[in-house]
């Protein structure tokens, strides 16, 4: 819990007043002109390889079987199987019952330096008791989860329960200790407003969060550039106050390498460059890895490949 | 900050669209044709100081020509055409700017040194709308609320700045010949290209000859237009120095007038703003388009209480801004368009160091040819400083603070101008309240420089006479209107 507070609800809703509200049109302004920037040649390079580096690469189907969970653990460490000069991906991020087998198969592969994330407390609706997504969060950190995706209560922050959605936040950072890293999914597509979004993206920060996080990918819209933007200024300023960077993680609807670069932009120019690294910033994605393999090809070789030069997920 | 890993590559948009003639004459009655004096002057890239075109200097008798093409053109074509028809040549013009949008886009930018992102966004999609705008109004006149049946004036002599050299022209020349005017425009000195290009627009519309003259020159070829007997009515856009010389030359001639002139815009920003979103609007406010804009916001007048805030933040914000090629589709800075220009924001800018202000530019490397400046701030700002009365008309914001808002619109009204103003606020029943008391002929709330061909523009005071755009844009085209 952030020291800017002193853990009770009072203390956190005095401090959420002191937030400037969002101007939907600005918002919207900003992002579409910086989503204007032409990012070329080495830069887009650059772009291209940081952000595989950022990819979280994702899959949360009920359908998922324990050969695609392999599939992508090898693809997470060595995304183009014929190029080992491409780096590879943040972390692999499954649900909970996957995360061991992620786990060895990382670990088999020559990953053991990519972690695996796990989506807990009752994703994607978060609608369960505490002590249930308390469990789902142990499991997976015994399981071998590094990092724990964890949705709010979007119920709770709707109906004007904040203080509820801190407990919860602080109760699972505790659970995770200092074993996962915590990435707080705020579920924008469901709080709608900008204003909503910035006060959830405090109380986050202020129990505890490592990373704030848009979607969980199931809800449309997710991770659009005003949202992020917003997101971004958000742990902008906790920085300026509390002197600790938090991370941001972009996810869903995410798809080509357009899409990701456009992100690096509104990283590079709303939080700033320290935030432009795996450490801080991720992108939850499971195609957008193909177009990126794609995009790098191309402009390694002139040439436009078919998707018949990437694999499947 | 520290230095961003994340460096942009050169994405200059390509100069291969444009071909510009090496002379150009002047377009009278539809045709090009020489000046009596064969005098020409050059037209530069300010980016870069290179020469991109010589430009012909119309005479006294040069523009006795426009005016006689101008008036025959009115008397036989354009005033019996119907008004349906008119209203054709305005959307043919418009779908062809359209179609012709990137060649003006890197035309305006060469000639005028404003980054190619604002010429291709903002400029001239605007323009284009403009005459889509008016061109649906031509046959509609009847119902604008101006009267049973409004007439044109006749012929209108126009003279327009170099700020925005293509979207003044459609400011001025879409409402005109809609309403059934016919027109001898002047663009200005230093950035005539894009007007001449407008000229092979109209050739290419079949627009009937003469309805659109355009002359070049300096500011005698817009002292004999002004002064000619010919002229219905004067149509300027510029300073306010100019205007009070036009204002007094027409003076009991019969001619009517419209005049867009300078302004010290206040954006005054409440402590309940929503402040990134007014951090943008500062930065748009004065340093769009290098803060040449009339109406750009070149007085902050922020809350005491979150003054270092805002300063703060908009320090930041300003070491983003990409100063350099006005071609690179990332910069957001270009070029000053003149030396003359430069010269008077450097004088300006060391009066409010010798005034006591304090100047703050974030760190960024200025090309070493053509004319530049950094993006600038000056805090503490006093009502009496030069830097908070005149107009810099370049990338120069003056910081004030108050405590009330009575004290805030005593300050912001506190000018001879009143062109436009901000105001940022949360509060629905603040912005609703600063507006009524701001005297300004626009105000924006929670946002700036939006334009809109549907709205009308223009000044209180010594920002001018009559409106531009919209239904009010309209009467000023129309003898008689109300």
């Amino acid at each position: 819990m952030s020291t800017l507070i002193d853990g009770s609800e009072a203390s956190l809703r005095k401090f959420l007043d002191t937030l400037p509200g969002v101007d939907k049109v600005g918002a919207d302004q900003r992002a579409a002109t910086l989503a204007t920037r032409s990012i070329k040649t080495s830069s887009k390079s650059w772009a291209i390889d940081m952000a595989i580096q950022m990819v979280d690469l994702t899959t949360l189907e009920g359908a998922d079987t324990e050969g695609k969970v392999r599939a992508l653990c090898a693809k997470a460490v060595h995304p183009d199987p014929r190029d080992f000069s491409v780096p590879s991906v943040g972390a692999v991020c499954v649900y909970n019952d996957l995360v061991r087998i992620a786990r060895e198969n990382l670990d088999l592969n020559g990953g053991s330096h990519i972690p695996v994330a796990a989506v807990t407390t009752a994703f994607p609706s978060g609608r369960a008791s505490l002590k249930v997504k308390l469990q789902d969060t142990q499991d997976a950190l015994t399981d071998g989860a590094t990092e724990i995706d964890m949705v709010i209560d979007r119920g709770a922050f709707l109906s004007g329960k904040l203080g509820l959605v801190f407990d919860e936040i602080k109760a699972v950072k505790e659970v995770c200790g200092n074993r996962a890293h915590l990435k707080v999914i705020l579920e924008t597509g469901e709080l709608v407003t900008y204003d909503n979004v910035r006060k959830a993206s405090f109380i986050a920060m202020l129990a505890g969060a490592d990373f704030i996080k848009t979607s969980t990918g199931k809800v449309s819209p997710a991770a659009t550039p005003p949202v992020v933007l917003v997101m971004l200024e958000a742990v902008r300023d906790y920085y300026l106050q509390s002197g600790i960077h938090i991370g941001v993680k972009a996810a869903g609807g995410i798809r080509t390498t357009k899409d990701a670069i456009k992100l690096l932009v509104l990283v590079n120019e709303i939080a700033g460059p320290e935030w432009l690294n795996p450490q801080l910033f991720r992108i939850g994605a499971s195609g957008l890895l193909n177009d990126l393999l794609l995009q790098r090809m191309k402009l390694a070789t002139g040439y436009y490949s078919s998707s018949n030069y990437v694999t499947l997920d | 900050m520290s230095k961003s890993p994340f460096e942009y590559a050169p994405a200059p948009e390509s100069r291969a669209v444009v071909s510009i003639k090496s002379q150009y004459g002047l377009f009278i009655n539809g045709a090009w044709v020489e000046p009596k004096t064969k005098n020409k002057f050059a037209t530069i890239n300010p980016a870069n100081e290179e020469v991109l075109s010589q430009i012909s200097q119309a005479s006294d008798s040069d523009v006795d020509r426009a005016v006689k093409a101008a008036r025959d053109a009115f008397t036989k074509t354009w005033s019996k055409m119907p008004a349906r028809e008119r209203g054709k040549y305005l959307y043919r013009i418009a779908r062809i700017m359209q179609e012709r949008a990137r060649e003006f886009a890197v035309l305006e930018t060469l000639d005028n040194g404003k980054p190619i992102r604002e010429s291709r966004d903002v400029d001239i999609p605007l323009a284009a709308a403009h005459f889509f705008y008016h061109a649906g109004w031509a046959d509609k006149l009847e119902y604008a609320g101006l009267g049973a049946n409004p007439k044109p004036h006749g012929v209108v002599g126009q003279i327009i700045p170099w700020n925005f050299p293509l979207l003044m022209l459609a400011w001025k020349i879409a409402p005109a010949i809609a309403t059934g005017n016919t027109v001898v425009l002047k663009p200005a000195e230093t950035t005539p290209l894009t007007a001449l290009l407008f000229a092979e627009v109209c050739q290419q519309a079949e627009l009937p000859a003469g309805v659109v003259n355009i002359i070049t020159g300096d500011g005698t070829t817009g002292a004999a237009l002004v002064k000619h007997p010919g002229i219905d009515k004067i149509a300027f856009t510029g300073s306010t120095g100019v205007g009070k010389l036009i204002a007094r030359s027409i003076a009991i001639s019969g001619k009517s007038a419209t005049l867009e002139l300078g302004g010290k815009a206040a954006n005054v920003v409440f402590d309940d703003a929503p402040i990134d979103e007014a951090i943008e609007g500062i930065v748009n406010g004065i340093f769009f388009n290098q803060g040449h804009v009339c109406c750009a916001g070149s007085r902050l007048i922020v809350q005491e209480n979150i003054h270092d805030e805002v300063l703060e933040k908009l320090k930041r914000r300003m070491s983003l801004i990409r100063v350099g090629d006005p071609l690179d589709k990332n910069t957001d800075l270009g070029a000053i368009n003149s030396a003359e220009q430069l010269a008077k924001i450097k004088e300006l800018s060391i009066s409010g160091d010798a005034e006591g202000a304090f100047r703050w530019s974030p760190d960024c490397v200025l090309p070493s040819k053509g004319f530049w400046f950094a993006p600038t701030i000056f805090t503490g700002v006093t009502q009496a400083h030069r830097i908070a009365r005149e107009e810099i008309f370049g990338p120069v914001l003056s910081i004030l603070t108050f405590r009330t808002p009575q004290e805030a619109i005593e300050k912001a009204n506190n000018t001879p101008f009143g062109l436009s103003a901000g105001v940022w606020s949360e509060k629905g029943s603040r912005i609703l309240w600063a507006s009524k008391a701001l005297k300004a002929g626009v105000i924006w709330a929670n946002t700036f420089n939006k334009f809109d061909p549907a709205s009308p523009f223009g000044g209180y005071k010594e920002s001018g006479w009559g409106r531009e755009g919209g239904r009010h844009g309209l009467a000023a085209y129309l003898k008689g209107a109300k």
